[in-house]
């Protein structure tokens, strides 16, 4: 019995949402979270010559359990005047939108929590349910800097959304579907001009699609160079400023899973997902795979997040930051216009060849 | 009005005919920012208080003093050699160069001249505490343009300038080392190999930051035509140092003054910049960094034997009289208006410090930008809380 078929037949429903949930967080995001978290602490604190964590753990690999120690102890503070309830809702809402997200990925032929027709717009779409918590943050906390951060927030998310999702549209012209498990089967099934040992990873052909989800993806994450809803050395950390304690490490964990998860997507949507080219063992469809992918489809994609991650936080530790202006003129002069010719040209190509 | 550049007189106009219109049509209001003075970007506890429509500012007003300590009153109770400690701690991160002019000052009064070594090892470590400031600098501005990298290389490249202080004077942060009459010591053994070396490090890192910083896009487009301070104006605030070349004024008080240190034996040049905006600011005090090294460098080689220590007396009175001595100090003009009496200390000491006047164009310079420009432009100015307050 394979891990969908356990969830979808023998449980009631509600049993079935539980273990979705759990598994979301238990199996996924957890490691995806504490991998990622040390081994960008790591990489950032090599790339600016010094070692970074050392104490905890052999060469700082607990690190990560040391600091949730350190927040779980700290005090519990709300401003006095503060909106408690949203207050205290925003950082789960953001948190909520990183797990939302998890549910559509595949990760391998059997091991997928949902397998969604429109699994692209989905994911799209509960992308930005993190805005409703940044923006929540921003107004409940009762604090002018955290209430520009909140609305730059909100102003740099719809921006990036659109080329972000115009992005996706050439891939989705490309393959033919929204689901994102036969996205990985055709770029794995596929072939470039009559050479399949590599399949048909998206990256090449939608090489413009790539790098303009991956910009609109570090918008989305309020990453460096787009970090001016956070802006430490402005507006003080923006939404999170008043945030401490528990909820601010969820923000916190938040904002490196979401990293994960978004750069899972794009593994997926580009680099040919959990799969290897289909061609390697003699594969032709997606019930012809064996079952041993299972195990290894995760690996494989994990390692593509890795280094999808790492390019994310190569660019975050070197670029300065842009200004508000200069962003909204970028996304909307710049990445818009150039997905959009993207999109002509995959669909022209797509009726012609 | 004139005096305001053409983008900023826009920009304002425009600010405040939207502020009007928003207010008859939704009886908006502006809102009022406290940038400070617990803020990252103020380097201490500077206060500015902006009105912000959005994020433009309509007006901003810098607000100090919350870190005063009263040196001025303390030196009264001082005599002439303790005044040093006490001053040391006004520009913290170039704490040598707050004592020379002090120290210059007293020796004028008295008639007393530095033996030329000690004018030599003068000017050496005032242009290491020039080089340990700015360097720090550079890499701060990274960071308040959100570029988290650069401070690290900053801070190392800076340890190994602050070790050689430490070398030469015992004190890594607070030399106290300047004396009427000449130094305490002299430097010590390996000092002058262990300086070429690192004056080579920090060519390297000034290359260093002029690719990852200076030649960013991004940096770049946040940087130049931001804060313009034309010529007239940076002249009539009273502005000084790097700020005030960075306008494309020649004035640099190491070349134009004869002090008694060692800056008219070497061969070096003054840096300016014609544009007057942020970029030109910072690219000016890069270029300086490069140009104390190579003080540096020359005066290691050119460094005569001889005594420390002018003759003077053990205890030191100081005759009746005035006297004003200013340098070159990393912030800008940093000059001491010493009062005497004829007493063991000073009577009164007037002390002008660059960065009380470099920030006092922010009221001007700061109309019609956005607030992230507020960050940019204030660490252009590069002002240090210490230096504002005294």
């Amino acid at each position: 019995m394979n891990l969908a078929t356990l969830l979808s037949a023998d449980l009631p429903y509600w049993a079935q949402s539980l273990l979705r949930v759990l598994g979301g967080l238990v199996a996924v995001l957890l490691p995806a979270g504490t991998v990622v978290y040390l081994f960008l602490f790591k990489m950032m604190s090599f790339m600016q010559s010094r070692l970074g964590p050392m104490e905890a753990g052999p060469q700082g690999s607990m690190q990560l359990f040391a600091e949730v120690g350190k927040w779980l102890q700290k005090e519990d503070i709300y401003p006095a005047r503060a909106d408690k309830f949203i207050f205290k809702l925003a950082p789960l809402i953001v948190l909520a939108s990183t797990f939302l997200l998890v549910v559509v990925v595949p990760f391998g032929p059997d091991a997928l929590f949902t397998d969604f027709e429109t699994g692209v717009f989905y994911a799209l779409a509960v992308s930005s349910v993190s805005v409703l918590g940044i923006l929540i943050a921003g107004w409940a906390s009762a604090n002018k800097y955290s209430l520009l951060g909140g609305l730059r927030a909100a102003g740099q998310l719809i921006a990036y959304e659109l080329p972000m999702v115009l992005a996706v549209v050439g891939v989705v012209i490309q393959a033919g579907t929204m689901n994102l498990q036969q996205i990985v089967v055709a770029q794995n099934a596929g072939s470039m001009f009559g050479f399949s040992s590599l399949g048909n990873p998206y990256v090449i052909t939608q090489f413009v699609g790539f790098i303009v989800f991956m910009i609109a993806v570090q918008a989305e994450l309020t990453q460096t160079p787009f970090d001016m809803p956070i802006a430490e050395s402005e507006l003080v950390s923006g939404y999170m400023t008043e945030y401490s304690g528990f909820r601010f490490l969820i923000f916190f964990i938040g904002e490196f899973a979401t990293a994960g998860v978004f750069s899972m997507i794009a593994s997926i949507l580009f680099l040919g997902g959990w799969a290897v080219p289909f061609s390697w063992f003699g594969w032709t469809t997606i019930d012809s795979i064996d079952n041993w992918m299972n195990i290894v489809g995760p690996l494989i994609l994990f390692t593509k997040m890795i280094a999808v991650v790492f390019f994310i936080m190569w660019i975050r530790f070197s670029y300065p930051r842009f200004r508000e202006d200069q962003l909204q003129k970028f996304a909307w002069k710049v990445l818009i216009p150039v997905s959009l010719a993207n999109i002509m040209v995959t669909a022209i190509l797509k009726v012609a060849l | 009005m004139s005096l305001l550049g053409d983008r900023q007189q826009l920009a304002y106009i425009a600010a405040q005919a939207a502020d009007a219109r928003v207010n008859v049509e939704l009886e908006t209001e502006g809102m009022t920012l406290n940038i400070g003075p617990q803020h990252p970007a103020t380097h201490g506890t500077l206060r500015i208080i902006a009105r912000l429509d959005g994020e433009q500012v309509l007006w901003a007003d810098p607000s100090c003093g919350y870190m005063h300590r009263g040196y001025e009153k303390l030196t009264e109770v001082r005599s002439y050699p303790q005044v040093t400690a006490l001053v040391n701690r006004i520009d913290w991160l170039g704490s040598f160069a707050n004592e020379v002019p002090f120290i210059l000052a007293a020796e004028k009064l008295m008639g007393v001249e530095a033996p030329s070594r000690a004018q030599h090892i003068r000017t050496i470590l005032f242009e290491l505490s020039r080089i340990a400031n700015v360097t720090l600098f550079l890499g701060d501005l990274g960071v308040q343009l959100g570029a988290v990298t650069p401070v690290f290389f900053a801070f190392r490249d800076r340890e190994y300038v602050l070790n050689l202080i430490e070398g030469a004077t015992g004190g890594r942060f607070h030399p106290n080392f300047d004396r009427i009459g000449g130094l305490k010591d002299d430097l010590p053994a390996g000092f002058i190999d262990e300086t070429r070396n690192v004056m080579k490090k920090l060519r390297g890192f000034c290359d260093q930051i002029e690719d990852l910083l200076f030649g960013n896009e991004i940096f770049q487009s946040r940087t130049r035509g931001i804060g313009v301070i034309p010529k007239d104006v940076a002249l009539q605030y009273g502005m000084s140092g790097a700020n005030l070349r960075a306008s494309g004024v020649d004035w640099d008080l190491r070349r134009d003054q004869k002090l008694p240190l060692a800056y008219d034996k070497v061969d070096w040049k003054v840096i300016t910049h014609p544009d007057g905006d942020s970029f030109a600011r910072c690219w000016v005090r890069l270029q300086e960094v490069r140009e104390s090294t190579r003080i540096v460098d020359q005066l290691l080689d050119t460094s005569p034997a001889g005594p420390i220590m002018a003759k003077v007396p053990k205890i030191i009175k100081v005759p009746e009289g005035e006297a004003w001595v200013s340098t070159e100090n990393p912030l800008g003009e940093m000059g001491y208006y010493v009062v005497s009496q004829g007493d063991m200390g000073p009577f009164r000491v007037k002390i002008r410090s660059a960065s009380f006047n470099n920030i006092s164009i922010t009221p001007w310079l700061l109309k019609g930008v956005y607030v992230p420009d507020i960050i940019t432009i204030l660490a252009s100015l590069y002002f240090i809380l210490g230096d504002i307050d005294r």
